[in-house]
């Protein structure tokens, strides 16, 4: 969109590493305006609850999860009550992981497309990152929901929630940049996503606490983003003191990740359309 | 007008692309082998995926040099220039590389050697209603499409009335596209790309959607488009579309220009290139040519009142088919026929031989040359192929001898005012156009006060 009379660009074939054009990416901040509200409008269109299941999908989860891992497995939870412990967890995860897979696949559902008009490439996998949000701002209110009936009062932790917030987006944007320009030569990413999925729930605290990990593998298992980002919301939202040494690894990997995943996104973007 | 840097719209410089063709897969015999294969497929695939989009063993600036049965060169160092306000045709068979030239003018995927300067913003109209939703209502998908093909929320706010009155679905604007017709998406969907307004519009076939009376609509404002100002990169496979709207023509083959230049003559030069000869076909060789023991093809010509070998007619003067049929066997009625067709598939007319002379009656062997003359003032403009077919009346059972797409012509509209489409100079539809005797009765305050006709045909 080059919008100047005079605007004169240039093609020629693509070398060596490139930055991200955020000029060009703010340029279209109409068509993210309209590609996330068509993803809104066509994920609920002709169901009966509508928005309704951004809060039933997360809530069943925790159900579940409260019954198997709370009930009958009785995992310690520092004294919290599993229900509660739960959903502070589960409501971030629910949006990373749905973020995640439709991002990281989000070159291959548009396909068609990629071969039939211009637009930064880009903004396919940031589009999921955004569009889900949505739904997480309506589950927010579970939490909200679930503090009151605990009668958990709110503390001056909270002022951090929005820092997680956004290292909670962080993580599928990371993913979604690695993942879907790998998608581009190997569909094995479709499959392998499922798996994936569920693996890194597992790796972060979101059934168990992360003080049961051994002192000596800390350092390892705080590497992984997913872990502060829990960490992150349990502290602020229920009050307990901020646990830095799982966050602060996770911040790091995740920026770099993103800046590594965007240029390997840019490097792959000029193959894009000769090989999906 | 000529030359000066300043006017330039689009200037490309060398251009090149190359893929990699799929490496086939081997096949093996035996069970063992299968199985080995299978196991250490993962590697080779690895490989072989990686290699798709690596060019690094190509030399990239030889121009041509070996061709390598797992490289493509869609286009191998095409150079041209195009000033603002020109209308620009791209013709060209399947394969020579015109999308793949559109996709890179629209960046949709980058040139692997050379350069393109390009001044204004381009829209590329490569498919009409790309990123349409389901879902979406029509006014949704309005400005989905819109912002998709680069416009901001603000312009399609500016030209929302604008558009649905052009795609002519108002009264469904609030109904999800999925319960519309495919003309009114196809409608819809135009209408928004009509809207643009860029400074270099790139349009690709989309003519070939809606009906008759939408694509009129379409040609139309293409024509507006171009009249203002603005740049038209149009490529078609419709020639009559293409000679009509183009000011200029460039004809890719296998990836290079084969001609850039004047419309008629570069659209002759695809229609004569794209078949050996069009407008004449001998077969030197009888016994391999059609027919039977009975009756051979010899030759098949066009050819003016003048007796000119041509495969460009003036649509006001008559076209001569000229089949030449050497007799094998005394004792059998045969009949020359044959068929006209034009671009779009429809079979305009069949003629038949209906000489008297030799009407009912068996033809002793010999050399014969049969013409039939297509009237002026019959066939539309356009581009026609001739099919022959020669028949035999048997007492028992009819012999057919078909010959088909051997001949090709092109019949050329001029604007002089003499001929049927008179002094319109817009698209006319339609599979003929003859000139009619017209006649106009004058009544001023009901009493008749002249009769005007014009000379007939």
């Amino acid at each position: 969109m080059n919008a100047g009379k005079e605007q004169v660009s240039i093609i020629r074939p693509p070398r060596g590493w490139e930055l991200i054009n955020l000029r060009e990416l703010l340029e279209y901040r109409d068509l993210f305006y309209f590609l996330v509200w068509k993803d809104i409008k066509a994920m609920y269109a002709q169901t009966i609850l509508g928005f309704g299941w951004a809060i039933l999908q997360p809530l069943i989860q925790i159900l579940i999860f409260t019954i198997i891992f709370g009930k009958v497995a009785k995992i310690p939870t520092d004294g919290i009550p599993y229900f509660l412990f739960a959903t502070v967890a589960i409501i971030p995860w629910t949006y990373m992981s749905t973020s995640m897979s439709l991002s990281g696949l989000s070159l291959i559902t548009g396909q068609n497309m990629l071969g039939k008009v211009y637009f930064p490439r880009l903004i396919y996998p940031v589009t999921p990152v955004l569009t889900k949000l949505v739904d997480f701002g309506i589950s927010l209110l579970i939490i909200v929901a679930v503090m009151v009936y605990y009668q958990v009062a709110p503390t001056m932790q909270l002022l951090y929630l929005p820092l997680f917030i956004l290292m909670m987006m962080c993580v599928p944007m990371m993913a979604g940049l690695w993942l879907s320009s790998l998608s581009i030569r190997f569909r094995d990413v479709r499959f392998a996503m499922q798996f994936v999925i569920r693996m890194l729930m597992y790796s972060a605290p979101i059934v168990y606490t992360a003080s049961s990990i051994p002192e000596t593998y800390r350092f390892f298992y705080s590497l992984n983003p997913i872990v502060g980002v829990i960490e992150g919301f349990r502290a602020s939202l229920l009050g307990l003191p901020m646990p830095w040494e799982y966050i602060v690894p996770g911040l790091v990997v995740c920026i770099i990740g993103m800046v590594g995943g965007a240029l390997y996104f840019k490097r792959m973007e000029r193959v894009i359309v000769d090989v999906i | 007008m000529n030359g000066s840097k300043r006017d330039l719209a689009i200037r490309v410089e060398d251009i090149a692309k190359v893929y990699r063709l799929g490496v086939k897969d081997e096949m093996h015999d035996t069970f063992g082998k299968t199985v080995m294969s299978f196991l250490r497929k993962p590697l080779k695939n690895l490989k072989k995926y990686k290699s798709l989009y690596q060019f690094d063993d190509i030399d990239m600036d030889s121009s041509g040099g070996a061709d390598r049965d797992d490289i493509l060169w869609a286009l191998r160092g095409v150079s041209f220039e195009v000033r603002q306000g020109e209308v620009v045709g791209i013709i060209g068979t399947n394969g020579a590389g015109k999308s793949t030239l559109l996709k890179i003018l629209s960046r949709i995927t980058p040139p692997s050697r050379g350069e393109i300067m390009i001044r204004g913003r381009v829209s590329s109209l490569l498919e009409v209603g790309t990123g349409f939703h389901p879902e979406l209502t029509g006014r949704e998908n309005v400005y989905l499409n819109g912002t998709i093909l680069g416009m901001r929320k603000a312009e399609i706010d500016r030209k929302f009335d604008e558009i649905v009155e052009f795609s002519g679905v108002e009264t469904f604007l609030d109904t999800p596209v999925k319960r519309y017709s495919s003309g009114m998406r196809v409608r819809l969907a135009f209408a928004v790309a009509a809207h643009l307004e860029p400074e270099i519009l790139i349009v690709d076939e989309v003519l070939a959607v809606g009906d008759v009376a939408f694509q009129r609509k379409c040609m139309n404002k293409m024509q507006e488009v171009g009249s203002q100002g603005r740049t038209v990169l149009f490529v078609s496979h419709s020639m009559p579309a293409i000679t009509r709207m183009c000011e200029r023509v460039i004809l890719l083959d296998r990836g290079q220009v084969a001609a850039d230049g004047e419309p008629h003559q570069v659209v002759s030069e695809y229609i004569r290139g794209s078949r050996e000869s069009a407008a004449e076909k001998r077969w030197e060789d009888l016994s391999a040519a059609p027919g039977g023991k009975v009756v051979r093809l010899r030759a098949l010509r066009l050819k003016t009142e003048d007796q000119r070998t041509t495969d460009a007619f003036d649509i006001r003067r008559p076209i001569g088919v000229e089949i030449e049929i050497e007799v094998l066997e005394d004792g059998h009625v045969i009949l020359p026929t044959f068929s006209v067709w034009n671009s779009e598939g429809i079979n305009v007319c069949v003629a038949v031989d209906v000489d008297p002379a030799w009407r009912k009656r068996a033809r002793p062997p010999g050399r014969y040359v049969c013409t039939g003359w297509i009237p002026g003032n019959f066939l539309a403009e356009g581009a026609f192929t001739l099919n022959t077919t020669l028949w035999l009346q048997e007492p028992v059972r009819n012999q057919e001898y078909h010959v088909t797409d051997v001949l090709a012509f092109h019949v050329i509209d001029s604007l002089e005012g003499d001929s049927a489409r008179g002094d319109y100079v817009g698209d006319l539809p339609g599979v003929t156009r003859p000139l009619l005797k017209w006649e106009t009765v004058y009544y001023e305050e009901g009493r008749e006060v002249s009769r005007i006709g014009r000379a007939a045909i």
